[in-house]
């Protein structure tokens, strides 16, 4: 077992064994949050704080679940409405929320780069839960259990990612975490919403939907944020939807057995049509969900006993 | 004053081109006579290190008035003695801007009660750098001002700029543009491109920076106007500046020394003391615009100084202020294209203190007989760690910290009056 990080700030810094190491312990967080009994220790006595610098709903209630089966304590501290409005700077909040000593820190912010900041300037183990464009590595982890639980494996496959890969920090997770297992990925979406340089990711680019859904194993579909559909982007929602909505007759192309995902909240009629989004045969996008859980659960586990073991190292130190 | 004594230089002539052992008298505050070989005398011995003309760097920002906490004109000079820089030829971006006779004089007043080496002050070119009115350039001019520059501003509507272009002209007034398209780089930090792309960070294309010297040129050859691009980084651009030079468009162009010694890979972790503006480039860009320096189609290096404190920098990087210092660490980085090949001494000196003096008509940047003795004696191959909280300028912000450099200045004299002994 190999997991060697101290803070989870993105899929860049991980190695393909680090991956395996957590989705093997996130397995067995589903088979846990399935049971009735579904409360472990391995957290107890630690805090947990979400600090979240922009909304989420979701991505907050997955957190501060995974935090509380595992025994934590967990406070939720919404930001937009805290010190930041009274001028107070990033790295001042993260020191006064240091000297409370937490031991994980959930963080997301509207920034990209805003976590790794702030990772420098605290001493616990910060997950990154969303910074900017940059990355949203629990995502992309949760992406890859629900991939390998529905295909059997996480190689050799042929992945696509549909829509605003421009904006997105999902995209951006996903592309380095397929690309590191070793998948083929496929890119498609108008070229206003690509972004610059994506031809030296080694990833193939399709601006036709039909031609690069052909014969792909997972169709994942990415949210279009409103403020992009006002002509900006794209000329229009019902333009946008004609040519990158997945619907019946595109999903069509894909391999028979293609998953279909997407992170969550859709916007049905937009970017995916309602029925393909329903059809349990295709979508699992609400397993996507479940396994958002345990991948947080395993995340913190981890992120947990390496911060155990180097408090105990330093308490050994001062020891000796 | 009697008359002073460099004996055993290695005498760096811009003007000659030449690099060569020699000796240099000073008389009054001017070179007076210059001497390949034995000096006749004894004198300073200067050991075989390097004399060269002091620097003349075109784009200081010294924080007079209104942030003096970040740099006010006693710490600038300090930090431009040490770094062998002789002229500060200063930028009118303060708060307030720079933009009436009233306050270059008040900037002129400090800069000569406090400042170890010479300041020459520009002026806005439009009022309150807002790229609607121009400034009173004759009144400014005749106040001393060497150049009309919004810095990092761009005058985006065009009949305001083509008519503060025709004004300038009928003056002689040298004009500083920021060569940008305001709207294709609206918000970004980075230069577009892979990395951008994987630290998800705003990206402009180079090609707003094509756009921006193009939009110049074209308004250039309407006015006939003197104007200097103050930084050229990008491949791209230099096909249009070389055409324009061809057709003989009274046109130079700058580049900062961080654009000729780092690329945009530096800013690795979202490190804020990388920021600039114009953002760092592509190592391909870098390279091109070196050797542009070397040919001479780019004829002006400048620090691009600019001093920020801490708490403008220690912020998610979308968020932090740009810019970095350099006075002091202008010429060690420069000495890095010495090192590495790219250039050789006297095209150096060409481009920092020749070029520089030259596009502002003064006397200075050569080691000629009646040039004033504004020289710099440095040992270009001293090795050194660099250590930011040493640096003489209030604001620490340099993106050389713990590098290793080479190059150190050994002294810099201002009209034959050695400033780095009163620091």
């Amino acid at each position: 077992m190999t997991f060697r990080a101290t803070h989870l700030l993105g899929i860049e810094h991980l190695a393909p064994d680090e991956i395996t190491t957590l989705l093997d312990l996130a397995d067995q967080y589903v088979d846990l949050n399935r049971r009735e009994h579904k409360h472990s220790d391995v957290l107890a006595g630690l805090t947990q704080i979400n600090m979240f610098f922009e909304n989420s709903t979701r991505t907050q209630a997955s957190f501060e679940l995974a935090g509380k089966r595992l025994g934590a304590d967990v406070m939720n501290m919404a930001m937009q409405a805290s010190s930041i409005k009274k001028g107070e700077t990033l790295i001042d909040t993260a020191l006064t929320l240091n000297a409370m000593h937490p031991d994980l820190l959930v963080v997301r912010h509207p920034h990209s780069g805003a976590v790794d900041l702030l990772a420098q300037k605290v001493n616990c183990a910060v997950l990154n839960a969303g910074d900017g464009r940059h990355e949203h590595p629990t995502q992309a982890l949760l992406d890859a259990l629900t991939i390998r639980r529905a295909k059997g494996r996480l190689h050799r496959l042929n992945i696509a990612i549909c829509g605003d890969i421009a904006h997105s920090r999902v995209a951006r997770s996903n592309i380095l975490l397929l690309g590191k297992m070793e998948n083929r990925i496929r890119l498609i979406g108008p070229p206003t919403l690509m972004p610059s340089g994506i031809e030296e990711f080694g990833v193939e680019v399709f601006e036709d939907m039909r031609e690069g859904l052909a014969g792909v194993d997972v169709v994942m579909m990415l949210r279009l944020q409103r403020e992009r559909m006002d002509g900006g982007f794209i000329p229009s929602e019902r333009e946008y939807y004609h040519r990158y909505g997945l619907d019946a007759e595109k999903l069509g192309y894909a391999k028979d057995d293609a998953i279909v995902m997407h992170p969550g909240p859709m916007n049905r009629g937009v970017e995916i049509d309602g029925t393909i989004a329903d059809d349990i045969n295709r979508s699992v996008i609400q397993e996507q969900v479940e396994m958002g859980v345990a991948v947080r659960m395993a995340a913190m586990d981890l992120l947990a006993r390496n911060l155990r073991a180097a408090r105990q190292a330093k308490a050994g130190e001062v020891m000796a | 004053m009697a008359d002073q004594y460099f004996t055993n230089a290695r005498l760096i002539d811009p003007e000659a081109g030449t690099d060569s052992i020699g000796w240099l008298r000073v008389s009054d505050g001017m070179i007076a006579d210059v001497g390949v070989g034995n000096a006749p005398t004894a004198g300073l011995d200067c050991g075989g290190k390097c004399l060269a003309p002091g620097i003349v760097d075109i784009g200081v920002k010294v924080s007079e008035p209104g942030e003096r906490h970040k740099e006010s004109f006693r710490s600038a000079g300090r930090a431009a003695a040490a770094g062998g820089v002789t002229t500060m030829v200063t930028r009118p971006d303060t708060d307030p801007a720079i933009d009436t006779p009233e306050v270059l004089e008040f900037v002129a007043k400090r800069a000569l009660a406090d400042s170890a080496v010479r300041v020459l002050p520009m002026s806005a070119l439009t009022k309150g750098r807002a790229g609607r009115e121009m400034v009173e350039i004759g009144f400014l001019k005749d106040a001393g001002a060497v150049a009309f520059t919004d810095c990092d501003r761009v005058v985006t509507d065009n009949k305001v700029f083509s008519r503060a272009l025709t004004y300038a002209r009928s003056l002689g007034a040298l004009v500083i543009a920021h060569v940008q398209d305001a709207n294709l780089s609206r918000g970004a930090a980075v230069t577009s491109g892979k990395f951008a792309s994987l630290r998800g960070l705003p990206g402009v294309s180079p090609m707003a920076e094509r756009m921006g010297l193009d939009r110049d040129i074209a308004l250039l050859e309407m006015t006939g106007a003197r104007y200097h691009a103050d930084q050229i980084t990008t491949a791209r651009a230099l096909p249009a500046l070389e055409r324009a030079k061809a057709n003989g468009l009274d046109i130079t162009a700058g580049v900062g020394i961080h654009h000729l010694t780092l690329n945009e890979l530096d800013v690795a972790d979202y490190r804020t003391f990388f920021k600039l503006k114009p953002p760092l480039r592509s190592e391909d860009d870098r390279l091109a615009v070196v050797e542009a320096v070397a040919s001479g189609l780019i004829d002006i290096i400048s620090s691009m100084h600019t001093p920020q404190d801490e708490e403008s920098k220690r912020l998610p990087y979308e968020e932090a202020a740009g810019g970095a210092v350099a006075l002091e660490t202008l010429l060690p980085a420069a000495l890095r294209l010495y090192h590495a090949g790219h250039l050789d001494l006297p095209t150096l000196f060409r481009a920092m203190s020749l070029n520089p003096s030259r596009r502002l008509g003064l006397e200075t940047g050569r080691l000629a007989v009646g040039a004033p003795a504004d020289l710099v004696l440095f040992d270009p191959d001293a090795p050194f760690l660099l250590n930011r909280a040493k640096l003489h300028s209030k604001s620490k912000n340099t993106p050389f910290d713990g590098a290793r450099l080479q190059g150190r200045v050994i002294g810099t004299w201002v009209a034959g009056k050695n400033v780095t002994e009163e620091s």
